[in-house]
C-alpha cells in the first residue's frame, strides 16, 4: 500500500519511496526514508495536500506524490533501520566512546 | 614531508589572523520556521541591511552586531535562505552552500552559527551533519528551547556528540542571547574544527574516491571537504539541473558514477547512513523519545477547528476579508492625507515662487512624483503587517494547506493567494509580498498576472465611464444597470488574471513542476516588533529600490504632456480664485496645470504627448477611441486614475475627478465629424476592457524591474498586457458593432 492510501489517525512505516529524483531526494531528507514511522494526521478540507507527522515534524505532500511512497500499516522495530556507520577524522573518540560508531557492512 | 608542505594544514590559523583585521562575516543558517530570522533581528537590532545574493533575486538580508563579550568586537551577521538541505537542483538552493564556503561572489564566512529548532531536532540535525562534514566552523544554537519545556534536549550531550559548541536559545524572548554572543565570540578566537566523517557502505565509498578526482581546485583544498563536496556534487547534479558553476568534466563524471550504481540508490545510501547515525543518538538527546510532541499535539487541535471543511474554510474567508478590508479601505485616510499635503506642498510653491519652468519642474514633476512613491506606503506597510502576523502566527502555512488543491489547478503556489488578493488593493505591495514564496519560477509567475487584477486605481476610470456613457436604469425592474458593470469587471478581471496564470505557466515561465513540499509549523504567538521591524525593512527598500525610478518617470511623463510650451495663450488667464480651489489630487499629476481651463487645452494638445495621442489615433480607431482619448491612456501611465485628470486638461477641466459633472457631460455631448456621439456605450465598455487589461501603471512596472532585476519581465509583462489589452477591446468594439450596438 502507499501512503496515499492511508486513512487519518493510521501508523505507518516507510518501505520504500519512488519518484522524481530531486523531489524523491528532498522526501527523504525531510525524513522520509525507509523504516521511518509516519502518522497521518488529515488532509486538506479540499482533499489534498496531505498532512503527515514524520520523526516529530509536520509534513505535507499531494496525494500524486504520496502515491510514491510505499508503506507497511505499523510501526518497524528499529532493527530495521537502514545501515550506517560513524566516526570523526578527528579521533577525538566521541562517537566511539559513546559506542555509537558500528561495523561497516 | 617537508615543512612547507605541512602549512597548508595551518590555514586556519591564518585565516584566522586575516579575519581580526577585517569584520568577520557571521553566517546563519538552518531550516524553515526555527526562528532563524527572529534570532538575526534580535542580534542585530534595526540595523539590516537588504541586499540581493551575485547572480540571483534572492535577497541577502545583513546587519552588524557587537558581541558583547570579554574583548568587545563587531561581527557581520547574515540570513541564509532557510534550507532543509544542501543539497541543491536550482541556482536559489545552490545559495546555503555557496555562502557557507564563499564561493563565487560571496565573501567566506568566518563562522555559521547553526539555528535548530530544539522540538524538531531529528529533521534539523540532517542540515548539521551536512554542515560538519564540510568542515566549516560551526557554533549551534539550540533555538525555541522555551518550547521544550516539558522535554527539553541536553545541550551539553549534544555539543559532545557533535563536537561543536552548543548554547539553548529562545530568540523570541530574548533569552540566551549572552551566552550566544560569548561562543561566538570564542568560536571566532579559535574556530571550532571537528569534522564529521561519516562511513557510508563501501561501494558509495568507493563512488566518492572516482568523483574527488574530477573536483575543481578550488572544491580541493582539504581532504575531510572534498570529499564531503564529492558527495554534494553526486547527489545534486542531474541531467537536467539548474546548478550554476559546476565544471563540464565534473558534471560528467558524476552522471557517470550514477549511470554505473545501477540497482543501487545512491541517494537512498547517503541520506539513510546520516538519518541512521541521528536516529542513534537521538534517544540520548531527550529525557524521553517523543514520537508525537506535546507542541505539536496542541496545534492539532487548534487546526481540527480552523482546517474544518466549514469552519476552517469560514473562518479562513474572515481572515482574508479583514486584510483585504484593512488594505482597500483603512489606508485610505493615509493615502488622501499624503495626497492632500502632495498639492498643498506644490500649492505652497505655487503661491511663493514666480511663474516659470522650473516652478512647474518642482510643482508637477517632483513634488508630484515624491507623491506619487509615498502613496504607496500605507498599503505596502499594512500588507507586511497583516503578512507578518499571518507567518509568525503559523497560519499563512495553512492558507497555503487550504488553498493548494485550488491554487495547482493554475499552476501556482499556495502562497500565491495573499499576494493575488492584494492586487485587488494595489499591484505594487501584491508584487513586493510575492517574497514571501520560495521559489523564483513561482515568484515570476504571481508578480506576472497579479496587474491583472481589478486594483482600487482602476475603480475612479470605471466609474467616469459607468457614468458617463451607461444609463442609470434597471434590468429586470430592480438590478442596477451600472452596479451590474462594476461587479462584471471584477469578474472579468479575476476570470482574466486565472487563465492568464494557467497560460503563462505553461509558456513564458514554464520553469519544471516541483512537488509541493510544506510544513504546518505550530502555532505560535506572533512577535511584534519582529513584525514592525520586518515592514518598516519593507517600506524603506521599496523607497530606496523603486522611488527613484517612479520619481523620474513622473518627471519625464510631466515633460512628455508639457513641452513644447505654447507659443502664446489665446485665452485670458482664468481668475486667481480659481487656481486655489483646486482639488486633492492636483499637484500629484504630472499633466495637471493650476493656470486653469483654456489655455491648457492648446498646451496639451500641442505638447509632444499630445502629438503622439493624434500620431497613435489609427492605431487605437478600432477600438473606439480617438485622439483624447489616446492622450488620456498616455497620462494614465503615471496611475491609472491621472486618465481622468488628462482628459480633463485635453477638455479643458481644470479639476476633474470622477465625479466631475462637467467632464461627465463633455463626454457624453462629445460628437465625431458626422454628427453622431462620438462615445457610446460600446466605446465605454471597450475602454473599460483596456483598463482592465492593459499595464497602465509605471509603479508596478518599475517595482517588476527592481524584484526581478532585469528589464526583460518588465517588458514581457508590458508587452502581453497591453497586447491582451489591445486584442480584447478590438473583438469587443467590432464584435459590438456586427451586433449591431
Amino acid at each position: 500500500m502507499n501512503l496515499a492510501q492511508t486513512r487519518i489517525g493510521q501508523i505507518v512505516t516507510v518501505a520504500h519511496v519512488a519518484g522524481e529524483g530531486s523531489f524523491r531526494r528532498r522526501l527523504m531528507e525531510l525524513g522520509l526514508v525507509p523504516g521511518t514511522r509516519v502518522e497521518v494526521v488529515g488532509v486538506a478540507p479540499l482533499g489534498d495536500p496531505l498532512e503527515l507527522l514524520v520523526r516529530g515534524g509536520s509534513l505535507s505532500i499531494r496525494h500524486a506524490e504520496a502515491q510514491g511512497v510505499s508503506v507497511s500499516l505499523g510501526e518497524a522495530s528499529s532493527a530495521e533501520r537502514a545501515p550506517g556507520t560513524a566516526g570523526r577524522s578527528e579521533d577525538n573518540g566521541s562517537l566511539a566512546a559513546r559506542g555509537l560508531a558500528r561495523s561497516a557492512p | 614531508m617537508t615543512q612547507q608542505e605541512l602549512t597548508p594544514l595551518s590555514a586556519p590559523d591564518a585565516g584566522a589572523a586575516q579575519a581580526a583585521a577585517r569584520t568577520p562575516l557571521v553566517l546563519l543558517i538552518g531550516n524553515p520556521n526555527t526562528g532563524k530570522t527572529t534570532l538575526f533581528n534580535r542580534l542585530t537590532g534595526q540595523n539590516a541591511r537588504i541586499g540581493n545574493y551575485p547572480g540571483i533575486t534572492v535577497e541577502r538580508r545583513s546587519g552588524d552586531l557587537t558581541l558583547r563579550s570579554d574583548t568587545p568586537r563587531v561581527v557581520e551577521v547574515v540570513d541564509v535562505p532557510g534550507a532543509y538541505s544542501l543539497s541543491a537542483r536550482s541556482a536559489e538552493e545552490q545559495i546555503a552552500l555557496s555562502a557557507v564556503l564563499g564561493w563565487g561572489e560571496n565573501p567566506r564566512p568566518d563562522l555559521c552559527v547553526m539555528v535548530v529548532d530544539a522540538g524538531q531536532l531529528a529533521r534539523n540535525l540532517y542540515l548539521v551533519t551536512q554542515l560538519l562534514e564540510l568542515d566549516v566552523p560551526v557554533v549551534l544554537a539550540l533555538n525555541m528551547i522555551d518550547e521544550v519545556r516539558d522535554n527539553p534536549p541536553n545541550a551539553g550531550e549534544l555539543s559532545r556528540f557533535l563536537g561543536v559548541p552548543c548554547v539553548a536559545t529562545d530568540a523570541r524572548h530574548g533569552k540566551g542571547m549572552l551566552e550566544l554572543e560569548r561562543a561566538i565570540a570564542a568560536a571566532l578566537a579559535q574556530p571550532p574544527r571537528t569534522p564529521l566523517r561519516i562511513q557510508y557502505p563501501t561501494a558509495l565509498e568507493r563512488d566518492l574516491e572516482h568523483v574527488i578526482p574530477a573536483l575543481p581546485n578550488e572544491w580541493n583544498e582539504n581532504p575531510t571537504r572534498a570529499r564531503s563536496l564529492a558527495l554534494w556534487a553526486l547527489t545534486s547534479i542531474e541531467t537536467d539541473d539548474e546548478l550554476q558553476g559546476i565544471e563540464p568534466g565534473l558534471r560528467a563524471r558524476c552522471l557517470e558514477v550514477r549511470a554505473r550504481a545501477d540497482t543501487r540508490d545512491i541517494d537512498q545510501e547517503v541520506i539513510a547512513t546520516r538519518y541512521a547515525l541521528i536516529d542513534a543518538e537521538l534517544p540520548k538527546l531527550y529525557p524521553r523519545l517523543e514520537a508525537h510532541p506535546k507542541k505539536r499535539k496542541a496545534s492539532e487541535r487548534v487546526d481540527r477547528v480552523l482546517l474544518h471543511p466549514v469552519f476552517g474554510f469560514a473562518i479562513f474567508i474572515g481572515v482574508m476579508l479583514l486584510m483585504f478590508q484593512s488594505l482597500f479601505s483603512w489606508s485610505d485616510p493615509a493615502i488622501r492625507l499624503i495626497e492632500t499635503l502632495t498639492s498643498e506642498s506644490a500649492n505652497f510653491v505655487e503661491a511663493h515662487v514666480p511663474e516659470s519652468i522650473l516652478r512647474d519642474l518642482v510643482t508637477r514633476g517632483v513634488i508630484g512624483g515624491v507623491g506619487n512613491v509615498v502613496v504607496f506606503l500605507p498599503q505596502i506597510l499594512l500588507l507586511f503587517f497583516c503578512i507578518g502576523i499571518l507567518e509568525d502566527s503559523g497560519y499563512m502555512a495553512r492558507v497555503a494547506f487550504l488553498m493548494d488543491r485550488i491554487m495547482k489547478s493554475l499552476g501556482l503556489h499556495g502562497r500565491a493567494f495573499v499576494p493575488m488578493l492584494s492586487g485587488f488593493a494595489c499591484a505594487v505591495p501584491a508584487i513586493l509580498a510575492t517574497r514571501t514564496m520560495e521559489r523564483q519560477r513561482d515568484r515570476l509567475l504571481t508578480m506576472l498576472v497579479v496587474p491583472l487584477m481589478t486594483c482600487s486605481a482602476r475603480l475612479p476610470v470605471y466609474t467616469l465611464i459607468i457614468g458617463a456613457l451607461f444609463p442609470p436604469s434597471r434590468v429586470f425592474g430592480w438590478l442596477p444597470v451600472q452596479g451590474l458593470l462594476m461587479v462584471a469587471m471584477y469578474l472579468f478581471s479575476t476570470s482574466i488574471t486565472l487563465i492568464s496564470a494557467g497560460v503563462l505557466g505553461r509558456t513564458a515561465v514554464k520553469g519544471r513542476r516541483i512537488p509541493l513540499i510544506l510544513e504546518l509549523p505550530p502555532y505560535r504567538l506572533p512577535s511584534l516588533t519582529g513584525t514592525l521591524a520586518m515592514m518598516w525593512r519593507r517600506a524603506a527598500s521599496f523607497l530606496r529600490e523603486a522611488g527613484s525610478g517612479i520619481l523620474v518617470f513622473t518627471i519625464l511623463l510631466w515633460a512628455l504632456l508639457s513641452f513644447p510650451r505654447p507659443e502664446h495663450v489665446d485665452q485670458p488667464l482664468p481668475p486667481a480664485a480659481a487656481i486655489h480651489q483646486q482639488g486633492r489630487s492636483v499637484a500629484t499629476e504630472p499633466s495637471q496645470d493650476g493656470r486653469g481651463p483654456a489655455p491648457q487645452r492648446s498646451a496639451i494638445e500641442q505638447s509632444y504627448g499630445g502629438r503622439l495621442g493624434k500620431t497613435i489615433e489609427p492605431i487605437l480607431r478600432p477600438l473606439g477611441f480617438d485622439w483624447k482619448i489616446g492622450v488620456g491612456l498616455i497620462g494614465a501611465f503615471a496611475a491609472r486614475e491621472v486618465f481622468i485628470s488628462t482628459l480633463g486638461l485635453v477638455y479643458g477641466i481644470g479639476d476633474a475627478d470622477e465625479d466631475t459633472t462637467p467632464l461627465r457631460d463633455k463626454i457624453r455631448q462629445e460628437r465625431s465629424a458626422d454628427g453622431s456621439s462620438a462615445y457610446s456605450p460600446l466605446t465605454g465598455l471597450s475602454l473599460m476592457i483596456f483598463f482592465a487589461l492593459s499595464c497602465q501603471c509605471m509603479s508596478t512596472l518599475m517595482v517588476v524591474y527592481r524584484e526581478t532585476r532585469s528589464l526583460r519581465w518588465p517588458l514581457f509583462m508590458f508587452g502581453y498586457m497591453t497586447t491582451l489589452a489591445y486584442v480584447a477591446s478590438l473583438l469587443v468594439y467590432q464584435g459590438g458593432r456586427l451586433l449591431g450596438f
